[in-house]
């Protein structure tokens, strides 16, 4: 069996998939159909890239694009109630067809132009030894597999790139609850005093359902109640939290 | 690319490395039919196993009228729901309605490939057999992502269940799956950091090499090299924790809360279909033992004492197995529930920053290791964590209670004890 017939069938295949999930993506009415067929199509270039010997690359894609980013979109999707067959006769913004019409066959034009022109470069059979030089003083080994080059070039050459990445994703979590947070009033932190005051107020209203509650059923001891009631409030909050 | 660099690159397994001809595709393809049918068989002994468990935990007898011991409960059921009326909902998405029951069973077999279950791993053996004149290894495939796959197949676990959910059309199933997917998306991120601080003892991503680790001699000589004990424990409970939480099974079992959600995400499913979600979650089950045995426990590899060597190892595999296959049922039989927010709160506040900060200290120590900084320096490693810790852990606490009190002040001041909450 010759490895490379193998190859091109994996990549017409996995090729065929991606575009069957691309048609898929933009020709579904239903949006949850669409990100389903995305889904085909990240895991089809994970196929890709485990033919081009991209091991962790693959890896790396199935878990955080198909794994997670998509999941995300579905949860939008569901949680918003947009999982219906869309309007499409209604134009929501005027002149926006021809322009999209336009812009992509200016993509595929470009795309085209850059795989015809530049197919000696890309398939790296023009100038074979100047595809991918090694970094001049790096220490990582050529022969080892590709999560150890990729692990090696990480945190050596690119260890402030990675770094600043990391920096950029934390400033966005943050920046993400900092946005979702309901503040009430002024921006001005709530003094010890006003929660102590606050808190004072709730146990005298938990005090005064207890003593409520003693008086109504009689054969229960006043502690007994002072518990269940605040057991219940403690509930309702905890339910008002899950909701906020 | 030049032919031998592509072939150890490709595979860790020496079946592979050779030009491959029609006997290694048949090897293969032998590995890939006998796995299924282990698991199969498996799984099927696994929902008899939890059933005669649970019963003997509530003091009843369980399945005993198909076959001796009730033995074949499990084949009975499979044909009469195989036999059933299959129903599709009128309000469901037919497409994916038909689609998630698949999408829920392939990750599950997936996993399993990664598995050794076998092989002579001592004496630096290295997992290898000679089967038919060619050398390989007792796992249907050693992929060097290894354990990742592990990883992104439990990510796309959730698919089946998420569409499952959203495919029938209905409230609960939909609750249900909603509930589910983040769940698992939460305790995914422990589940990934207590497999890193296997990975950092391991210096491998590749199953077989993480076995392999674990087959040298280790302390003392007689407590072995698993990394169970190599990683300090911590990893191995988060591992668990989270395993059976992405699992969904008791006591993490929210998704299918019968008394809130009917059955959860496949309430509206019946038949083969019902089926199939079925074998996906003990199959699941099935191959997270078998994960958290290769993970931790040595997986395979054991004293080898007389006669049949090539049977010796997967006998310790399946005994190691079973040991995990009833904590999964003892944990269904004797723990509550828990309310959503707990889950959450387990997840977020405490599995994921232990996990973060272990990962941290074991780095460290490897660090002290490698650089030869003696006792001294391992002393002033575990201090310097432990004061990091101790920080970290207050500044948590610190932020988690100012959140609660905050919040609990602004629900006072907003709304009146017995208002309309917004």
């Amino acid at each position: 069996m010759d490895a490379s017939n193998v190859d091109y069938v994996v990549f017409f295949v996995a090729g065929a998939f991606v575009l069957l999930g691309a048609w898929g993506v933009i020709l579904s009415r239903n949006p949850v159909h669409s990100a389903l067929s995305l889904v085909g199509t990240l895991f089809s270039v994970a196929v890709l890239f485990i033919l081009q010997e991209a091991h962790f690359l693959a890896a790396v894609q199935v878990v955080v694009y198909a794994g997670a980013i998509v999941i995300l979109f579905l949860f939008v999707i569901m949680l918003l109630g947009v999982d219906r067959a869309e309007q499409l006769g209604v134009d929501p913004i005027g002149g926006q067809r021809p322009v999209a019409v336009l812009i992509g066959a200016g993509f595929i034009a470009a795309m085209l132009t850059a795989v015809i022109a530049g197919a000696d470069s890309l398939s790296g059979t023009a100038q074979p030894n100047k595809v991918a030089p090694p970094t001049a003083g790096s220490t990582v080994d050529q022969t080892a597999s590709d999560i150890e080059q990729l692990g090696n070039r990480l945190f050596t050459d690119w260890v402030f790139a990675f770094e600043l990445t990391g920096l950029l994703l934390t400033i966005a979590v943050v920046g993400a609850v900092v946005m979702v947070r309901k503040v009430k009033g002024d921006l001005a932190p709530l003094g010890e005093s006003v929660i102590d005051e606050r808190l004072a107020a709730y146990e005298a209203r938990l005090e005064e359902t207890a003593a409520e509650d003693a008086a109504d059923a009689g054969s229960h001891g006043t502690t007994d109640a002072d518990d269940e009631a605040s057991a219940d409030a403690d509930a309702d909050e905890d339910a008002a939290g899950v909701d906020a | 690319m030049n032919a031998p660099m592509h072939a150890a690159m490709l595979a860790l397994d020496p079946l592979l490395i050779d030009p491959i001809g029609w006997e290694e595709v048949g090897i293969v393809s032998l590995k890939v039919v006998v796995a299924f049918v282990l698991l199969m068989i498996t799984v099927m002994f696994m929902v008899w196993f939890e059933r005669k468990v649970v019963s003997d935990f509530q003091n009843r007898i369980g399945p005993n009228l198909a076959g001796p011991w009730g033995i074949l409960q499990t084949l009975a059921d499979g044909i009469k729901l195989f036999f059933k009326e299959d129903l599709i909902p009128e309000k469901s998405d037919r497409v994916v309605f038909q689609l998630a029951p698949y999408l829920s069973l392939v990750p599950a077999f997936l996993v399993f490939v990664i598995v050794p279950v076998g092989g002579n791993f001592n004496d630096g053996n290295g997992g290898r057999v000679s089967w038919f004149g060619h050398e390989t290894l007792v796992q249907v495939a050693d992929p060097p992502i290894g354990i990742l796959l592990f990883l992104a197949m439990s990510s796309l676990a959730v698919y089946g269940i998420m569409l499952a959910g959203w495919a029938s059309g209905s409230k609960y199933p939909l609750l249900g799956s909603v509930r589910a997917s983040a769940q698992m998306v939460s305790y995914e991120a422990a589940l990934g950091l207590s497999v890193v601080a296997v990975l950092l003892q391991s210096g491998s991503l590749s199953t077989n090499e993480i076995v392999a680790g674990q087959a040298a001699e280790g302390f003392a000589g007689f407590i072995p090299n698993w990394n169970v004990i190599v990683t300090g424990f911590v990893p191995f409970v988060i591992f668990l924790i989270a395993g059976t939480a992405e699992l969904n099974r008791p006591p993490f079992d929210l998704v299918e809360a019968e008394q809130e959600l009917v059955g959860g995400f496949h309430t509206e499913y019946s038949s083969i279909r019902f089926a199939l979600f079925f074998l996906a979650e003990f199959m699941n089950t099935v191959t997270m033992s078998a994960i958290i045995v290769t993970l931790f426990f040595g997986g395979p590899a054991g004293p080898i004492f007389f006669g049949l060597t090539w049977l010796w190892p997967t006998i310790w595999f399946l005994l190691k197995l079973l040991v995990f296959l009833f904590i999964f049922v003892w944990f269904r039989a004797t723990l509550p529930r828990l309310r959503y927010d707990q889950l959450m709160d387990l997840g977020w506040k405490l599995l994921i920053p232990v996990a973060l900060g272990w990962v941290l200290f074991l780095a460290a120590r490897n660090v002290a290791q490698d650089q030869d900084w003696g006792t001294g320096g391992l002393a002033a490693v575990i201090a310097v964590t432990l004061g990091a810790f101790i920080v970290g852990g207050a500044l948590l606490m610190g932020a988690i209670n100012t959140a609660r009190r905050e919040r609990l002040a602004d629900e006072l001041g907003t709304t009146e004890f017995e208002g309309s909450k917004s």
